[in-house]
């Protein structure tokens, strides 16, 4: 096994009853690698997200989620993966502190380790003034970078961001997507799931779903080339439209 | 008649959500307003749709006051908000008939102007709303808020979590609209849908940034802005964010957009500099300023 | 009108095609009446008991005959000492402990005056209560018989009088409570409910964006659940006369009117609840903490309001629940006419208009 591809997929199904959500997707993701998941709502994205990150178990094929197995060993995938999501982050209800001690401790970080990142990140983010302030009381933007380095709080070998910059305003956006190249700069993949297209462009190589098959992968230039279109949103449009 | 909106603003307890907002849509005209969320696009058009209240400024809509003659807009407005604001146990004709009865019409009477929308999702007008996927309860809410023939249409971030092809779908949907004499103001956080509108009005943190065409706007931008890529874009956004003469550096897919300083900027003395830095292949060409840069530029500002 | 009649074709909609509502709305009045009326009853059957009898005469047995003829204890045990009382009950063979004095029938005859004491075990004291009342009432009995050819009373116990239940049944004592907490919650927290859902789906945004008037928004809300309490109404009162016999004595007719006006005022309540509550589950929170628990509580329903603190009595008067649950017991078990109840009538209309007129004026027009 090549100890550079931290996922590898193969033939990966899910059925639902006879409906096959999922049909056999096959795929490896390098170390390093910023992979943009796309496809348009219900094309199966969020339910093949779910077999790799080990809360839904596959139909049948195999994949290898940071080198384990996604049938066995999911408890161990949970462990080396982080995650954010746009519908959940973070608690609003409780401080910018008590986020990160309290995802700090679910990964089962020591109270010094945690003490150390805590200031580590929030000298980062610039969020000295606001360390005890509800996260509630935060704008939208913060909130998603806060949320970002939560899910990379324990190391992670993956992240996996599902939507994560919808609604922010292109210049938070930019600053997040400034954090998305140095966390993979430092060794951490990132999966990105998304079905906004201008996201695609900044990953390195994209996959495009379309009703359960993986129906184009490749870098975002290849992929324009390939369909002589100018952009991930006309690459879209000519993939799902036939 | 249209819309006109003139010194409005208002706050909720601390914060300030709408700050002198003042523009006018004209009759027949497709308007934009764009800006990310919390910009203040939702409050506005609440104020617009009869409500909330401002608390300061006049605003009125197809010659209605907001406050004053509410009633009579109320009766003249079609209004689609952001969230999926339908039935979803309600199937989509029993949709479609409740909200033609509550304004006290028929789905007959005005189905010349649902037609186009409508035959799309006819297939499933025995279905629950809340079993239709992303685009066709897009197109149901569309067609609830026609139903009445408004005079001027409302849509709340109508394209947020639709795909691609339902987005496209949708904007040539409003075209036609606007052909058949509906003034429609959108707003949307997708700056490449600004193309689309006749005229545009940029918003962040309640206030106006500018409104113009969307071609104006772009126009407006004054410095050359430089695509440029090299082997490792984490890099080369630190070289450039050092690189003493920078204007401003912005991630944009695969490049990064650029601007200089100085008036009389030279590329290739940039690539040395990068070389320097140990970057490879790099790649350094002029482009054009899109609507996200100019956003960005006055945001900053 | 034709606005209106889409509106509430729309309401029946949603009310018809919710199933798990729908079968709370009818499973649970069902539900409680019969878990009130077999589960959680104040009538005993066949309790076991233990006797201790110091005197052994021809008077002690026969009572004794009479209490293991009656249905409701058996003799479990016959005791010899006074010790033997803690132990029985220690080991928790019996609830009661029946323990006549020496000399009972020498007493009686000599004295016209016998003692029976009767232990019960308190840990549970609704049982206790009712054990010593049927036990009394078996030893009245017996006395009555006693006394028939005799000019002077021989007395054994104090005298207890139960009126309008004579037979403690006491399914009759929780129809009209269970009748008011079921309307309460039907008509208050599903209105309020109902009309909070559209806030969180953004459909009230729609709804007020449109020529549709506050009131025919709020009676179209409130039609279908007066519809639906009244049938919950009637399927109580069918219940609790097929299945527990229990006689209504007054006029349903009059029952009719009342439980209308009551199922009104909790509407009110529900509408107002639902102008201060932006969520369903705030709408539900409220409605359970703010309206079922005084409806429980402070109603008289399960503790008698003449055994409260004074502060607590004072405030069940503003409890609507209170007033109804008066007025039904007033016609289901006394059989009264409105000239007894036209107090407690015109208190609950006045509550009614007052809620009413405040949830009108607390209904908004727009969204803040």
């Amino acid at each position: 096994m090549n100890n550079n591809k931290v996922i590898q997929v193969k033939s990966l199904t899910k059925m639902f009853g006879d409906f096959t959500a999922v049909d056999a997707i096959t795929f490896d993701i390098e170390k390093g690698e910023i992979f943009g998941f796309l496809g348009a709502n219900g094309a199966g994205k969020t339910t093949a997200m779910k077999m790799l990150i080990g809360i839904s178990k596959p139909t049948s094929g195999e994949a290898k989620v940071a080198g384990f197995d996604v049938y066995k060993q999911t408890e161990d995938i949970k462990k080396n993966i982080g995650y954010m999501s746009q519908k959940f982050a973070l608690y609003d209800d409780l401080t910018v502190k008590e986020n990160i001690t309290f995802f700090g401790g679910i990964y089962g970080l020591s109270r010094k380790k945690i003490k150390e990142k805590s200031e580590a990140l929030i000298e980062e983010l610039g969020l000295e003034k606001v360390a005890n302030q509800l996260v509630g009381a935060l704008p939208l933007g913060w909130k998603q970078k806060l949320s970002f380095s939560v899910s990379l709080i324990h190391d992670p070998k993956i992240v996996f961001l599902d939507e994560p910059t919808g609604g922010v305003d292109p210049i938070t956006r930019r600053q997040f997507w400034e954090m998305i190249y140095k966390a993979a700069h430092q060794g951490t993949t990132v999966f990105v799931t998304t079905h906004y297209m201008d996201e695609a462009e900044y990953c390195d190589r994209v996959s495009i779903m379309v009703n359960g098959k993986i129906e184009a992968l490749d870098t975002p230039k290849k992929l324009k080339e390939q369909f002589k279109a100018a952009n991930m949103n006309d690459v879209f449009l000519k993939l799902a439209r036939g | 008649m249209g819309i006109t909106i003139s010194n409005i603003s208002k706050s909720y307890k601390k914060v300030k959500a709408l700050q002198h907002i003042s523009f006018d849509v004209k009759p027949g005209e497709l308007f934009g307003l764009i800006g990310p969320d919390g910009a203040g696009k939702t409050t506005l058009f609440r104020i617009l749709t009869t409500l909330l209240i401002a608390n300061e400024g006049l605003a009125t809509v197809a010659g209605f006051d907001v406050v004053a003659d509410y009633k009579s807009i109320r009766k003249n407005v079609g209004y689609m908000p952001g969230k999926f604001s339908l039935y979803q146990d309600l199937t989509v004709k029993e949709n479609l008939t409740f909200f033609a009865t509550i304004f006290g019409t028929t789905i007959e009477e005005n189905y010349d102007l649902i037609k186009e929308i409508y035959v799309q999702i006819e297939p499933f007008k025995n279905r629950r709303a809340g079993k239709l996927s992303g685009g066709m309860k897009q197109k149901l809410a569309l067609c609830c808020a026609l139903i009445h023939k408004p005079e001027v249409l409302f849509l709340d971030e109508p394209t947020t979590g639709v795909d691609p092809v339902s987005r496209k779908e949708f904007w040539e949907m409003l075209k036609r609209l606007q052909q058949k004499g509906i003034t429609i103001l959108v707003s949307t956080p997708y700056m490449d849908e600004a193309a689309l509108c006749d005229r545009i009005a940029l918003i962040q943190d309640g206030k106006i940034l500018e409104i113009d065409t969307p071609q104006a706007i772009v126009k407006h931008y004054s410095k050359p802005i430089y695509n440029v890529r090299a082997h490792n874009m984490y890099q080369l956004i630190n070289s450039l964010k050092e690189y003493q003469y920078n204007h401003s550096v912005y991630p944009f897919g695969e490049y990064v957009h650029y601007t200089d300083k100085r008036t009389s900027f030279n590329p290739e003395e940039l690539k040395m500099y990068l070389e320097s830095e140990n970057l490879t292949n790099i790649e350094i060409k002029i482009t054009v300023a899109t609507i996200e840069d100019t956003f960005m530029e006055l945001a900053k500002s | 009108m034709k606005r209106f009649i889409g509106f509430i074709k729309k309401e029946f909609y949603h009310i018809f095609r919710d199933k798990r509502s729908l079968f709370i709305l009818f499973g649970m009045p069902i539900a409680q009446i019969l878990l009130f009326g077999f589960a959680i009853t104040n009538e005993i059957n066949n309790v076991d008991i233990a006797i201790l009898d110091h005197s052994k005469d021809a008077t002690t047995k026969e009572i004794i005959n009479k209490i293991a003829a009656s249905k409701y204890f058996s003799i479990k045990q016959m005791i010899t000492r006074e010790a033997g009382i803690a132990s029985v009950f220690q080991k928790g063979q019996v609830k009661a402990v029946l323990n006549f004095e020496k000399d009972f029938s020498k007493n009686l005859i000599k004295d016209h005056k016998a003692t029976v004491q009767i232990i019960t075990d308190a840990t549970d004291p609704n049982t206790a209560n009712t054990i010593t009342n049927y036990v009394n009432a078996i030893l009245q009995q017996y006395q009555k018989e006693l006394n028939k050819d005799i000019t002077i009373a021989y007395q054994i116990v104090p005298e207890t009088r139960m009126v309008y239940n004579p037979e403690l049944k006491s399914v009759y004592m929780f129809v009209p409570g269970v009748m008011t907490i079921i309307l309460m919650l039907v008509s208050a927290m599903m209105t309020s409910i109902s009309i909070t859902r559209e806030k969180e789906l953004g459909t009230m945004e729609i709804l007020l964006v449109s020529p549709l008037k506050p009131f025919q928004v709020i009676i179209g809300k409130v039609l279908p659940y007066i519809f639906l309490s009244i049938i919950n109404a009637l399927v109580i009162v069918m219940l609790s006369i097929f299945i527990f016999n229990m006689p209504v004595q007054g006029s349903l007719f009059l029952l009719g009117l009342e439980s209308v006006l009551f199922i009104i005022s909790a509407l009110a309540l529900g509408i107002l609840i639902s102008t201060i509550s932006s969520t369903q589950q705030t709408a539900m929170m409220i409605s359970l903490m703010g309206l079922m628990l005084p409806v429980i509580l402070l109603s008289g329903f399960i503790f008698p309001i003449s055994s409260m603190p004074l502060p607590l009595q004072i405030i069940s008067n503003i409890i609507p629940a209170k007033w109804f649950i008066i007025i039904l017991k007033g016609i289901m078990l006394k059989g009264v006419g409105l000239q007894y109840i036209w107090k407690e009538t015109l208190i609950l209309l006045g509550m009614t208009v007052f809620f009413i007129a405040l949830s009108v004026k607390k209904y908004k027009i727009r969204l803040e």
